[in-house]
C-alpha cells in the first residue's frame, strides 16, 4: 500500500500524538488534549487507540489486537487488518510475542513485560463525567484535586446497595494524584494496572490521551471498611479449567444452560494446548 | 461441546460483499453515475461538502454514491479522506461583499442597493408531487434576465451601521484557530464556534435554532440578508511574492438582525448573528446565525437563561454528527465483558437484598 504513510497517519500528526503521549507519561493519569484526527473507522470503534498505536508502531513491532479479551472479535480483526495493510507490521495472537497490544475492555491475563506497550481504547476518558457533565467543570476539579464528589458517589452506592455498584470502568487514583478512568475494563483487571509495561490510553472522539509509565502506583478507590474487591464469576473456565481468569458467560441452549469460558482467548487456547501436549 | 465462535474475519468479508451488492440494487436498473448525483442531487452534495468540511462536488457525489445516499455516512467518508490531505497554506478571507450572487434577499428592507434577487428557491413552490417528473426529466430553459445584476452588492447590515443602530463587529486580524488541527478547548472564541457550527449537523443546528425561536433564550431574529453565490479564493504564493486566485467556491451567507434591550454597558441597539456554509444551504446558514447569536450572550452582557442554545459546551460538543453517530452506534459493538461484570454485580445485589428481606420477614 503506497498511497498512505506508514501506519496511515502523516509524520507531523504522529509527532503531535507522540508529544501528547510523552506529556501523558510525564504526568501519569492526567488527560492531555490532542488534535484527534478523523480516522477511516468511526468514532467509538477505537479511533483513539488506533491513533496512539499508529504513533507508537515501528516497522519491527509485532502487533496484537484484542476486543473483550479476544483476538477474533470482529472489531479486533478489523483494526489488526488496518495495521497489516497500512503499516505492514507482523501480527500475532500470542500475548507474549507481541511488542504492542491494542485492547478494548480487557487486560491480558499473562503478566506483561517491560518491553511491551499496552494501548487502551477509551470511550469517555473523564472519570467524573457522569457526576458532572461539563468538561470545563471537571478539568477544574482535577486541577484542584477536588474528588469529594466521587467519594460521595461511592458512599451513596454503599448506603443504597450495601456495596459499590461499579463493576467496570472502576475509578482509580494514580500516584496519589489524578483520579483516572481505566477505560471500561472489568474491575477484575484493575490490580493488573500496576505493571511493567507502558500503558497508553487514547480517546479519539473526546480528543484525550493519558498514560501510565511502568510500575506506577494505581489504586482503586474504596473505603477502609468497604475495601475494593476484584471480582469475577465464581466458576472455573469450562474449557481450560483456569480458576484465576476473567470469564464470559455463554448461553448454550434455550433451557438457560450456560457455561463459563475465559474472555482472554489466547490465555485459554494456550492452556488447552498445554493440557493436550501433556496428555500426549 | 461448546466451541468458541471463530470466523469473524470471513464474516466481515462476506458482509462487505453483500453490502456492495445491496448498494448496486437491481442490476437490471441503470447504474447511477457520479456526475448524475453531482448535477441532480446538488443539495445532498452541498450538505456533504459543508459538513465534510471539504469543497469538492465530485468527491462528495462519489461519497453519496458509495454511502447509498446515507448523507452522514457520506460526510464521514469525505472527512476521513480529508484527514489525509496535505496543507499547502491558508487562503485570504473570502470577500462575500464581492460575491457573484445567484440569490440575495433581505427581510428587513423592501429594497436596497443590489436589489432583491429571488434566485432558484423552493420558497414559493407549491409542494405538490410532480408526477411529470416521474415520467421524464425534461425541463424548459428558464428565461434569462434582461439586464445583469448590479456589480456592487453591499451587505445590508452595513446600512444600519451608518446610524450606529447595529452593534459593530471588532475587526481583529488574529488568525482563527483550526478545529481539525487543535483540540477544542473551552471557552472557545466566536471564530471557533462558527467553525464548529459550519460543519455541525444540519438537523442539530436547526433544532437548536428553532428552540431559541420558541422561547429558550429567545432573541427575535430578522433575516437581514441571505445571499448565495460564488466567491473567489485567493492565496499568497511565497514563490511569487503575491496572491493569486486559486479557485471559486459557492457559499451561503446569512446575517440576522436581532433585538437587544441594552445592558449596563451598552445602549439599546440591534445585534447580529452570522452563518456561513459551503454550498447552497439556506436552512443551515439561517440556523447557524440564530445559534451564533444565542451563544453570544456573555459578550453582549445578557443573562444566561440556562437555555441549551446558550450553552457553548453543550452545543459545540454535540453538534458534530460524525462524533455523535460514531459514539451512538458503537454500543452495538461487543460489550460482553462489561455486561458480564454487571450481571455478576446485579446477581450479588439481588441476593443480598433478598436475604435481607427474608431476615426481616423472619423477625416479624
Amino acid at each position: 500500500m503506497s498511497e498512505y504513510n506508514f501506519a496511515y497517519l502523516d509524520e507531523q500528526t504522529k509527532r503531535m500524538i507522540r508529544r501528547s503521549i510523552l506529556k501523558g507519561l510525564a504526568i501519569p493519569g492526567y488527560q492531555v488534549p490532542f488534535a484527534s484526527r478523523e480516522m477511516p473507522m468511526p468514532y467509538g470503534w477505537g479511533t483513539g487507540g488506533v491513533q496512539v498505536s499508529a504513533a507508537t508502531l515501528t516497522p519491527d513491532d509485532t502487533l496484537k489486537v484484542i476486543d473483550q479479551g479476544a483476538d477474533d472479535t470482529t472489531n479486533a480483526i478489523s483494526i489488526r487488518k488496518f495495521f497489516q495493510k497500512t503499516a505492514g507490521v507482523n501480527v500475532t495472537e500470542k500475548t507474549a510475542e507481541a511488542s504492542l497490544i491494542q485492547t478494548r475492555h480487557r487486560i491480558p491475563e499473562v503478566t506483561l513485560r517491560e518491553d511491551q506497550i499496552l494501548v487502551y481504547q477509551v470511550p469517555i476518558p473523564e472519570p467524573l463525567r457522569f457526576l458532572e457533565p461539563s468538561e470545563v467543570e471537571t478539568r477544574k476539579m482535577h486541577a484542584l484535586e477536588e474528588y469529594g464528589l466521587m467519594h460521595v458517589k461511592l458512599y451513596e452506592d454503599i448506603s443504597k446497595h450495601g456495596a459499590i455498584a461499579t463493576s467496570y470502568a472502576y475509578p482509580v487514583r494514580v500516584e496519589g494524584r489524578y483520579v483516572m478512568d481505566p477505560s471500561p475494563i472489568p474491575k477484575f483487571d484493575n490490580p493488573k494496572m500496576e505493571m511493567a509495561a507502558v500503558q497508553l490510553f487514547g480517546a479519539g472522539r473526546e480528543q484525550r490521551i493519558y498514560a501510565l509509565p511502568p510500575y506506577t502506583e494505581v489504586i482503586s478507590l474504596d473505603f477502609e471498611d468497604y475495601p475494593f474487591e476484584a471480582s469475577k464469576a465464581d466458576h472455573a473456565c469450562d474449557l481450560c479449567g483456569a480458576e484465576n481468569s476473567y470469564l464470559d458467560e455463554v448461553i448454550i441452549d434455550d433451557q438457560g444452560g450456560r457455561i463459563f469460558v475465559c474472555s482472554d482467548t489466547d490465555f485459554c487456547t494456550s492452556r488447552q494446548d498445554q493440557t493436550k501436549e501433556e496428555a500426549a | 461441546m461448546y466451541v468458541a465462535v471463530k470466523g469473524g474475519e470471513k464474516a466481515i468479508d462476506n458482509a462487505h460483499a453483500w453490502l456492495a451488492e445491496d448498494r448496486r440494487g437491481d442490476p437490471s436498473i441503470d447504474v447511477l453515475s457520479v456526475a448524475q448525483i453531482r448535477e441532480q442531487l446538488s443539495f445532498a452534495v452541498n450538505r456533504v461538502m459543508a459538513e465534510g468540511s471539504l469543497y469538492d462536488p465530485q468527491l462528495a457525489a462519489l461519497a453519496i454514491k458509495q454511502a447509498r445516499g446515507d448523507l452522514i455516512e457520506a460526510i464521514f467518508l469525505l472527512r476521513a479522506y480529508r484527514t489525509t490531505l496535505p496543507r499547502f497554506g491558508t487562503s485570504h478571507p473570502i470577500e462575500t461583499e464581492k460575491m457573484s450572487c445567484i440569490r440575495r434577499i433581505s427581510a428587513t428592507f423592501k429594497d436596497a442597493p443590489g436589489g432583491q434577487v429571488l434566485g432558484p428557491t423552493f420558497d414559493y413552490t407549491h409542494r405538490l408531487l410532480d408526477f411529470k417528473l416521474a415520467a421524464d426529466g425534461d425541463i424548459e430553459e428558464a428565461e434569462l434576465a434582461s439586464k445583469p445584476l448590479d456589480e456592487a452588492v453591499p451587505h445590508i447590515t452595513n446600512f444600519l451601521n451608518a446610524e450606529g443602530l447595529i452593534q459593530q463587529e471588532p475587526n481583529t486580524d488574529t488568525e482563527p484557530g483550526d478545529l481539525t488541527r487543535e483540540p477544542l478547548e473551552l471557552p472557545a472564541n466566536r471564530a471557533l464556534r462558527l467553525q464548529s457550527l459550519a460543519r455541525g449537523d444540519e438537523g442539530f443546528v436547526l433544532g437548536m435554532a428553532y428552540s431559541t425561536q420558541r422561547g429558550y433564550a429567545r432573541n427575535h431574529a430578522f433575516v437581514g440578508e441571505l445571499r448565495i453565490g460564488d466567491v473567489t479564493v485567493e492565496m499568497d504564493i511565497p514563490e511569487l511574492g503575491f496572491s493569486i486566485e486559486i479557485g471559486e467556491v459557492e457559499v451561503t451567507e446569512c446575517e440576522t438582525v436581532n433585538q437587544f434591550q441594552g445592558s449596563k454597558t451598552e445602549p439599546p441597539q440591534f445585534t447580529r448573528g452570522y452563518g456561513l456554509v459551503l454550498g447552497q444551504s439556506e436552512r443551515k446558514s439561517i440556523s447557524m446565525a440564530l445559534v451564533d447569536r444565542a451563544l453570544r450572550w456573555k459578550e453582549l452582557g445578557e443573562d444566561n437563561l440556562g437555555a441549551p442554545a446558550q450553552d457553548e459546551e453543550f452545543v459545540l460538543y454535540h453538534c458534530d454528527n460524525i462524533q455523535a453517530t460514531g459514539f451512538l452506534e458503537h454500543i452495538k459493538l461487543p460489550h460482553y465483558v462489561d455486561f458480564q461484570s454487571e450481571l455478576e454485580l446485579i446477581r450479588k445485589l439481588r441476593r443480598e437484598a433478598q436475604s435481607h428481606l427474608q431476615t426481616q420477614e423472619a423477625a416479624e
